[in-house]
């Protein structure tokens, strides 16, 4: 305060800032109290403030909904977001699912629990845990970050340590081209990566794996738009190399069908 | 048991729906011959009645929040000077209120939920009481939750108690307004979720095609190249559009086509209030020149013109004078050209005006961005994450900034650039301090706002004729107070559009701790610095305030202002009515979303009305930084 003072004197009349979240224990203002009673204006003022910028939302979004079908199978994928907060804090969910309608059963199932917090105007940090239920049970910690790059890409990077010790991250990325105001041709990319080999989930060390995608969607509404797509996934370095030698594929592509929709 | 009563409510129920004129007051009617626009409420006793009831717009049933089942809400009317007894009655189950825009009431009659009075609970009757010393054309709405979306807005006309100095025949009030069949809450909802769920203006590839061809594939590519490092879009120039609006006139759409009659060379005053959530709108009346002749409710000298943009909250009052006798087009545009309504001003009722093309959409510059000056090059301009760290590479042309000419390097964000003498145009060209709160919530930083009063606004740079803009603007009457300000206060419009946050200060209203402070009778310059790419309608309750347009003695005295994008506007408060006074963005989501604070006019020595046990409060030449609120409760 005296340092402030200070630079008040010196800098005389010209203009202030105002420093309007400054703290007190006072109310903020208060005149009206006199007229209809600090019992009746306390808690209206404390609505009005809370009504003015402290509200929140619960959202609900299938970023990809889709069928993907590869030459040799099929497979039905939920990439699902959900979360509740305000502007600066949020609870985030994150799921994704992979399902083989084939054989019934599924490929991958994973939840992701996370406290979301913005840090900057296009970031947020997110930090939680991940439970993994297929192929494997396994719980990680999750640290990462969430937001709008440069240049408009959507991009989700986050890293994973789990209770195994393993560590592992992934980064994905989208861009959206506007065909026309409803028509919209997504490419998106998801890049695996990992610390270590983890032999029993067929992961080597370094690049795991590449997915790309090209999606086009059209926007009967904002919040809901089917699309078609395709989709070409890769496996690299030491996982291709445990891939095949297993004779598994380690480059596959599908066409896809689906929706994105969000509430 | 179908009884006749049960019968008679049922038909009039029924009527109700149906036949939309049913629910308009009587001047807000489709106009029969001789129609003057007759105020359906006046006097100095007004009932007033808050409930829900049903309307039909463009041949939809929704159902309104409002007054006395009518939307637009009736029109009231008095004389100036009178006493005057509103009693409303709150027949919704929430809470409800009725702020009276631009009327200069006791703080505690001002009717802002939480600043100036505790708001009227559901099934509750609140009696407002005033007198006020002015006249011209005002309106009003509820201030409570997002009500005002629902239909909770009305006309208000205080005839002066002497001679008008506007001489008209014939006169009708045109509210223009906003409707959705979304919910307010749904689409506030949506906007947080994203931000861009109503742009269907955006810039496709199709654009860049043809900008690729007219201006050459590089400058095309660097153009989207520079809009998307800054993760801004051009286009961005309203947040709710016509994707979900449909527009209004009077309460009636194109569709419903609103009438006015005139008879050839009669002057007709129209009465202009936009009364709408969240839309600015360009209003002009193809062929048919108007003069404007009041602005905000109080007369300015006449000035012609064929367009005005009307900003959220303000009025204009125009007088034209239709010599041929054939059907002219009231035409109130969405300022993103989304969408418009259309009214009908004709020598018989009944007649349709050729609803004009919607022009092109316009498109933002650097100049929305605070970044005037084509001839300054921008680098090293460290604001981390902040927009302006994307114009800190070398080597890109950006809309012909010249990285190699004039270099600013290492800008201070600390200290004041602005001018010590009070002069809005000294500060053209000036970086701009940021000392505000900045963090997720403040995206962007004008570096060099610019004045542009005399510009007339987004997209009617080029539309080929006459457009008003403030600096046209002079006080029919001399201002009664031309002191010069003896304390300035900075105040940052600021957001991040892409979270749909919005602040003043880069502080939303949910975290404010203390209001902005003056003394009574302390003469204050406001400078409203615009750090969004938006313009925003700010309103100061309860005092007029002079807009420093270079109008010496005449500088209109209005209660919102326009902010354009990059802008810095100047207003001078006498700060002469004790009390706290709501202060806000009158774009409604922009204000729920926390563009809003409290402008307390401490009393001075000899006391108001209102507060018989106050203290005097302690000269407070710094914003209030280190004073406490002992006196005031």
């Amino acid at each position: 305060m005296t340092l402030k003072l200070a630079a008040l004197t010196m800098i005389g009349l010209s203009a202030q800032p105002v420093a309007f979240a400054q703290k007190t224990e006072a109310d903020p203002w208060s005149q009206a109290d006199e007229v209809w009673g600090a019992e009746q204006m306390k808690p209206a003022r404390q609505q009005v403030l809370r009504h003015h910028g402290d509200t929140t939302a619960t959202y609900f979004q299938a970023e990809r909904f889709e069928l993907q079908s590869f030459d040799d199978e099929e497979v039905l994928l939920l990439d699902g977001n959900a979360w509740t907060g305000g502007d600066i804090n949020k609870l985030w969910f994150k799921t994704e699912l992979e399902y083989l309608p084939e054989e019934g059963e599924f490929e991958e199932a994973e939840l992701q629990a996370l406290w979301s917090r913005a840090i900057s105007p296009y970031w947020d940090f997110q930090a939680g845990v991940r439970q993994d239920f297929e192929p494997e049970s396994r719980t990680h910690i999750v640290a990462g970050f969430q937001g709008l790059a440069p240049y408009l890409f959507e991009t989700d990077a986050a890293a994973f340590l789990s209770t195994e010790g393993d560590l592992t991250a992934r980064v994905e990325a989208e861009y959206e081209l506007l065909l026309t105001q409803r028509l919209i041709l997504q490419p998106r990319i998801e890049a695996g990566f990992s610390a270590q080999d983890i032999p029993e989930l067929e992961t080597g060390a370094g690049l795991t794996g590449i997915d790309a995608g090209l999606r086009l969607r059209y926007e009967i509404r904002r919040t809901f738009a089917p699309y078609i797509g395709i989709e070409w996934q890769e496996s690299f370095s030491d996982t291709a190399e445990m891939i095949e030698a297993r004779g598994g594929e380690t480059g596959k592509a599908a066409v896809i069908f689906g929706v994105r929709a969000w509430y | 048991m179908f009884n006749r009563r049960h019968f008679l409510g049922a038909a009039l129920g029924g009527g109700t729906v149906l036949g939309a004129s049913g629910l308009l007051p009587a001047w807000a009617r489709t106009a029969t011959d001789g129609n003057l626009g007759l105020p359906t409420l006046t006097g100095t006793n007004f009932d007033l009645d808050i409930g829900e009831f049903p309307v039909r717009i463009d041949g939809r049933t929704a159902m309104a929040v409002g007054v006395n089942g009518t939307l637009p809400a009736p029109l009231i009317r008095f004389r100036e000077g009178d006493e005057i007894t509103l009693n409303v009655k709150n027949r919704l189950k929430s809470e409800t209120s009725i702020h009276w825009h631009g009327l200069l009431v006791p703080f505690y009659m001002d009717g802002v939920p939480g600043v100036s009075f505790p708001g009227i609970p559901a099934g509750e009757t609140f009696q407002y009481k005033f007198a006020v010393p002015q006249s011209g054309t005002y309106w009003y709405h509820s201030h409570s939750g997002l009500q005002e979306q629902l239909g909770h807005y009305g006309p208000m006309i205080i005839d002066p108690a002497g001679a008008d100095p506007v001489s008209y025949d014939r006169e009708y009030v045109l509210v223009l307004s906003d409707w959705s069949f979304e919910h307010p809450h749904r689409i506030f909802d949506k906007l947080k979720k994203s931000a861009e769920t109503y742009s269907f203006n955006n810039r496709t590839l199709g654009d860049f095609a043809e900008d690729a061809a007219q201006q050459g594939l590089g400058d095309a590519l660097g153009d989207r190249a520079m809009w998307g490092n800054m993760r801004m879009s051009p286009r961005d120039i309203a947040d709710v559009t016509g994707a979900t609006y449909t527009y209004l006139i009077n309460g009636h759409s194109t569709a419903d086509n609103w009438n006015a009659v005139f008879r050839p060379g009669e002057r007709v005053r129209l009465r202009i209030i936009n009364a709408s959530a969240m839309s600015i709108f360009n209003f002009r009346i193809p062929g048919l020149p108007m003069s404007v002749v009041a602005s905000d409710g109080l007369n300015v000298r006449p000035v012609e013109t064929d367009e005005f943009q009307i900003g959220v909250a303000e009025t204009y009052d125009v007088v034209v004078r239709p010599e041929a006798a054939r059907a002219f087009a009231l035409v109130a545009e969405s300022i993103d050209r989304s969408g418009q309504a259309v009214a009908t001003l004709g020598p018989r009722p009944g007649m349709r005006a050729e609803a004009p093309v919607m022009r092109a959409v316009p498109t933002l510059t650097m100049k929305d961005m605070g970044m005037a000056h084509g001839e300054h090059g921008m680098s090293d301009m460290d604001r981390s994450d902040s927009t302006m760290s994307g114009m800190d590479h070398s080597g890109h042309d950006m809309s012909g900034m010249d990285h190699s000419g004039h270099k600013m390097n290492g800008m201070a964000h600390e200290g004041h650039s602005m001018s010590r003498k009070p002069d809005p145009m000294s500060g053209d060209g000036a970086m701009m301090a940021h000392n505000h709160k900045t963090g997720p919530g403040v995206a962007n930083t004008a570096m060099m706002p610019v004045s542009r009063l005399d510009e007339p606004g987004t997209g009617l740079e080029d539309v080929g004729h006459r457009v008003l803009t403030y600096a046209d603007l002079r006080a029919l009457e001399p201002n009664r107070d031309t002191r010069p300000p003896e304390r300035e206060l900075q105040i940052h419009l600021t957001s991040n559009m892409h979270r749909y946050m919005w602040s003043f200060n880069g502080v939303k209203f949910s975290e404010v701790t203390e209001s902005i402070r003056l003394n009574e009778g302390e003469r204050v310059r406001f400078n409203l610095v615009n750090d969004t790419m938006m313009p925003h309608p700010i309103h100061l309750h309860g005092m007029f305030f002079e807009v420093e347009n270079g109008g010496g003695e005449h500088r209109p005295r209005k209660h919102t202002v326009i902010v354009k994008p990059g802008e810095k506007v100047a207003f001078d408060v006498s700060s002469e009515h004790v009390g706290d006074w709501a202060f806000h963005c009158h774009l409604l989501y922009h204000m729920h979303a926390g563009m809003m604070n409290v402008v307390s006019v401490i009393p001075g020595e000899a006391g108001p009305h209102a507060k018989p046990h106050h203290e005097p409060p302690e000269n407070d030449h710094d914003m209030g930084h280190n004073q406490t609120h002992e006196g005031h409760h």
